[in-house]
């Protein structure tokens, strides 16, 4: 059974298709990446999964249950941390942990709520009122609610945004373990280079619809832009190379190179330009480059 | 069942918590209403034979109060929760919307019953109000808190800014309050006006609370508690049809 399967799900806002005719399936123990540009549908494909959007078609589940005829069950076996730093301001970080619980049907959780406050580091706030708190500790907070139900799925939205260097190790770390110690992970980010370091598999998103589906290291070898960076004197690319230039960089050309056979006739055009290559780069493709060139492509 | 308990719990926690807005201030809202027309009409009017007039104003009050606040603590609730965004941590969670329902609207209900009563205690040891049927009493006290405990469900639903929320309660809430027979006994209205008052359930709320108290009422109590129950009857389907569609809330 998958841990999340979605068939051909669709939300309009308007005559806008925020998610377009979406299949998926993500299996149990996957650590898995949605990434996209801004608008591209992600966190409405995440909402029609948590039951905060109804789909207008198609059908979404997870660990076997139908979001919306068994949205119980469903809810029980999913923790979402939303994208929005939203909070009560009525409460202490404990107060929200133990009326979350209680949402989720736990009379007693002292326990679990105790070990997930020390592992999220926010013992020493326990006790203070959510206002108090800085956005990084209110993302904390964020990712304790949707654990306090032991969820076999885990899904988070941009959990990263706007939030400082060190807590994103500490967070990536924590969430690496959960996902060893067999929960199923769902991310999105904007972080490339931390999608590439995470995910096993990864799916692309834009306008609604899922343009790429595979995992990291297919992905990643299936780069359809290797390229080559270019430092010239004078700083002028021949007439004859403008086809193959992909942008400028730091005093560098950087152009598209589909095999290392194509180098020595492109060196060839430079050399007989009259112009010198004092340095060159060939930088390891990473998903930043897969992503780019497949949000072109489409 | 541990969802419905939380809930209810957290939103009594959210109104006693402000104690003094939630309570205090209407209470005390009601204590100038009860001395401005006391003394302003007091000498001039007998509602009921053998009732004098402030004693007649006493349990109206009370019930508007009691209407309005139930009103007001789940509407704002829903409306801030809302606005704020924190909706959501409900509605991640497995809690039904029947649970949702009842949770909103008890806890709506405590607080206008909480704030009825303040009203006959500070009153009682200057008036003399008497207590003929209490049940009669108690049974339009529960059902007119629940029914505008969930009026109110409906209102935070559908409003999604405070302004649209105030406008439901001036143009709707209030006036079919003040038009109720707070202040009099319809009977002194001309007919016409009676009729519309005929018209208008929160007229049969405080008819049928008063009955509770002075065993005389403008209506039969068992025609006002089939009308009521009617009524709430038709605003928890209404609400929990809502909840259940998801709209506004699930968008
Ligand atoms: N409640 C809504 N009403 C109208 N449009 C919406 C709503 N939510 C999202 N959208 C639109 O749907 C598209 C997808 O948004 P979203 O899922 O938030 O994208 P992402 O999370 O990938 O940045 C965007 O164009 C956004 O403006
Ligand atoms: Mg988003």
């Amino acid at each position: 059974m998958p841990a999340i399967a979605i068939r051909q799900a669709c939300k309009q806002f308007g005559s806008l298709k925020a998610v377009d005719s979406v299949d998926l399936e993500i299996m149990q123990g996957e650590f898995f990446g949605l990434l996209g540009p801004n608008g591209a549908g992600k966190t409405t494909l995440i909402n029609l999964l948590s039951g905060l959007t109804r789909p207008d078609s198609g059908n979404l589940s997870i660990m076997g249950h139908d979001v919306t005829r068994q949205y119980r069950e469903a809810r029980l076996a999913v923790g979402v941390v939303p994208q929005e730093l939203v909070f009560d301001p009525f409460f202490t970080v404990r107060e929200v942990l133990e009326v979350q619980s209680g949402y989720f049907g736990i009379s007693a959780n002292e326990a679990w709520i105790e070990e997930i406050l020390d592992r999220l580091d926010l013992s020493a706030k326990a006790d203070t009122n959510m206002r108090a708190l800085s956005g990084g500790m209110k993302r904390r907070v964020l990712i304790a609610q949707a654990l306090v139900h032991k969820p076999p799925v885990i899904i988070l939205d941009e959990p990263t945004a706007g939030v400082d260097v060190e807590l994103r190790q500490s967070l990536w770390a924590f969430v690496r373990s959960l996902n060893q110690s067999g929960h199923t992970i769902v991310l999105t980010t904007h972080y490339l280079d931390e999608a590439e370091a995470l995910c096993g598999r990864i799916a692309m998103l834009k306008s609604g619809r899922i343009v790429s589906l595979d995992t990291t290291s297919n992905l990643l070898k299936t780069c359809p832009g290797r390229r080559v960076k270019l430092q010239l004197v004078p700083d002028n690319l021949p007439d004859s190379l403008e086809t193959e230039l992909l942008q400028h960089e730091s005093g560098y050309h950087v152009l598209k190179l589909e095999a290392f056979t194509d180098l020595e006739p492109m060196l060839e055009k430079i050399r007989q330009a009259g112009i010198r290559v004092v340095d060159m780069v060939l930088p390891h493709p990473d998903l930043e480059d897969v992503f780019v060139e497949i949000m072109r492509k489409q | 069942m541990r969802g419905f308990i939380t809930l209810f719990h957290k939103e009594v926690m959210r109104f006693w918590k402000v104690g003094f807005q939630t309570v205090l201030a209407p209470l005390l809202s009601t204590m100038l209403y009860l001395l401005i027309f006391s003394h302003v009409l007091g000498k001039h009017v007998e509602a009921f034979p053998g009732v004098p007039y402030v004693s007649f104003l006493i349990p109206g009050l009370a019930m508007m109060a009691l209407l309005q606040n139930s009103f007001a603590n789940s509407s704002s609730s829903l409306i801030q929760s809302k606005i704020t965004g924190n909706i959501i941590f409900l509605l991640l969670s497995p809690v039904s919307y029947p649970e949702m329902f009842l949770a909103y609207v008890l806890a709506s209900s405590l607080r206008g019953i909480i704030v009825g009563c303040g009203i006959f205690a500070i009153t009682l040891w200057a008036v003399d109000i008497p207590l003929k049927y209490p049940l009669w009493a108690l049974i339009f006290a529960l059902t007119g808190s629940f029914i505008l405990g969930a009026i109110g469900i409906i209102a935070g639903i559908w409003a999604e800014k405070f302004d649209q929320l105030a406008s439901f309660q001036n143009f709707i809430i209030l006036p079919l309050t003040f038009l109720s027979g707070v202040f009099y006994s319809i009977h002194s209205l001309p007919p016409f006006w009676q009729q519309i008052s005929n018209l208008n359930p929160f007229f049969y709320l405080i008819d049928g609370f008063r009955y509770g108290f002075f065993g005389a009422s403008d209506s039969s109590p068992y025609f006002s508690l089939f009308v009521v129950s009617i009524c709430l009857a038709a605003v928890s389907l209404i609400t929990l049809w809502l909840l259940k569609s998801g709209y506004k809330l699930r968008n």
